[in-house]
């Protein structure tokens, strides 16, 4: 592979998905029927709280009615103060997240400096909306993307529908099939200004609820030992919650049950 | 028509080598060197935002001294190469022995076939799992490469600088002394440099993934107090 060179006319500038199609390198889409039977990953749910935000996703991925992978990362760190969390065809998905990490590191490299966090959030929307036309074939891939802003001190939340529109949310997100149940949880549960360790509870509560009802999310699995990805973004950066502390978190919440 | 006058080939590669050689001296030097948790780079560099050292990837580093648009030009194919070969096979393939090798084909191809050829030396250095494994590769103007170690200097002031730093560097120095030790060799004689004439980023062995660090003109004071 020679070194790429580019004449300024056709330089890409701080843009990996550009250098990706002028080295040849972005696959074609195919044409025809709807694909149904890959893996599909699902819940994904964030939430603001006092120092920025906290998201979660459940581990499952199904292909039609079979389970197809039980440790599926699909909230995952995208840089230093900000990660993303992804439901939909899961080799789409989890290529979109592979290109979105790049991008932002790719770009604070090239550029000598981060994108902002608004600029990251388009940036994602733009990769969504490259999506569509697999989207339209049913490889849809809808993610959340939350960060901590330092200027304003906060953590901001975006989600994303499947024609890459964005939409800043201001409480909670919750996206993949188990988001109704998931977002009903959050929505009667979450507060202003919630510590962190109520946060976490709450989206592992609103974990829980999604996997009763729906069969594609899936919940806790006490004998493999996995757990839900939990991971909060404030000014310390991206802390991914211990599978200790979420095993103490999930006790609870099956004595709370069982006691109802 | 007029016929352009026969330049023997051997006096055409000597005056380009001559005129990239002025250019590059023009400018200010470069050292870097192995430390206890890493390879150091310290630039004789009064402005804060046009960087000559930069981040290539998780453990390889990018520094160049000459015409600034031109090395920063090599910098980004750099990142785009390293990029790209870490996004199509793995980030653990990604190394600088083979991003050494494109810079001096594409650097070598300029030399010889371009109006111009450019007015820069650059370094590219990776620190490797154990301090034996770091590599420093030293490249000129022309493509030719050099795998250095210990330290490496780069730019016109090249030759007392490293008798300089012949005599200061000591192997396995922390980073506080071996900071002195290159901003030492830089100065020389006649002139002394202070935290704000540098330009100080380091690549750390411990580092999580990407290794590179910047450190800031406070930092820097501190450490060479």
């Amino acid at each position: 592979m020679s070194m790429p060179y580019f004449t300024p006319s056709q330089d890409p500038g701080a843009n990996f998905q550009e250098l990706l199609s002028r080295v040849g390198l972005v696959p074609r889409t195919v044409q025809g029927q709807s694909i149904i039977d890959i893996p599909h990953a699902t819940t994904c749910v964030a939430v603001t709280y006092q120092d920025g935000v906290v998201m979660a996703g459940d581990r499952r991925a199904t292909a039609g009615n079979l389970i197809s992978h039980r440790d599926m990362e699909k909230v995952v760190q995208a840089d230093t103060f900000s990660g993303v969390g992804i439901a939909g065809a899961a080799g789409p998905a989890m290529e979109m997240i592979k290109l979105f990490q790049l991008q932002l590191e790719h770009y604070e490299k090239m550029e000598g400096q981060q994108l902002s966090l608004e600029g990251k959030a388009n940036q994602l929307s733009t990769m969504v909306r490259a999506n569509l036309p697999s989207a339209m074939q049913g490889l849809g891939v809808v993610p959340i993307f939350g960060g901590f802003e330092p200027r304003q001190a906060k953590g901001r939340l975006w989600d994303y529908d499947m024609t890459g529109g964005r939409y800043e949310e201001r409480e909670f997100v919750a996206i993949g099939s188990g988001s109704l149940h998931a977002g009903t949880v959050i929505k009667i549960g979450w507060r202003a200004q919630m510590t962190k360790s109520d946060a976490v509870s709450l989206v592992c509560r609103a974990l829980w609820e999604a996997a009763d009802a729906d069969s594609a999310t899936g919940g806790p699995d006490v004998m493999r030992g996995i757990y839900p990805i939990v991971a909060a973004i404030s000014q310390d950066g991206w802390v991914p919650v211990q599978d200790d502390e979420l095993a103490q978190v999930f006790e609870s919440i099956i004595a709370q049950v069982r006691t109802r | 028509m007029t016929m352009p006058f026969y330049v023997p080939p051997e006096q055409q590669m000597k005056d380009r080598a001559e005129f990239a050689r002025k250019g590059i001296s023009r400018g200010r030097s470069l050292v870097a060197c192995q430390y206890l948790d890493g390879i150091l780079f310290v630039a004789e560099n009064p402005s804060n935002t046009l960087r000559k050292i930069s981040e290539i990837y998780d453990r390889i580093a990018f520094a160049g001294v000459g015409k600034y648009n031109e090395f920063d030009q090599l910098r980004q194919a750099g990142v785009r190469a390293a990029d790209l070969k870490g996004y199509q096979y793995a980030r653990d393939d990604v190394d600088a022995r083979s991003l050494a090798n494109q810079y001096a084909q594409m650097m070598g191809h300029i030399f010889t076939h371009d109006q111009k050829p450019l007015e820069v030396e650059i370094l590219v250095a990776e620190i490797g799992y154990l301090a034996s494994e770091d590599r420093l590769f030293h490249i000129l103007y022309d493509g030719t490469v050099m795998d250095e170690s210990k330290f490496s200097v780069l730019g016109g002031d090249a030759d007392p600088i490293s008798e300089r730093m012949v005599t200061s560097f000591t192997e396995g120095a922390n980073l506080s002394v071996a900071l002195k030790a290159c901003a030492q060799s830089l100065s020389g004689p006649d002139k002394t440099l202070t935290a704000d004439d540098l330009e100080v980023a380091v690549i750390e062995r411990a580092g999580n993934r990407r290794c590179f660090r910047r450190i800031e003109a406070i930092e820097t004071t501190s450490l060479m107090g």
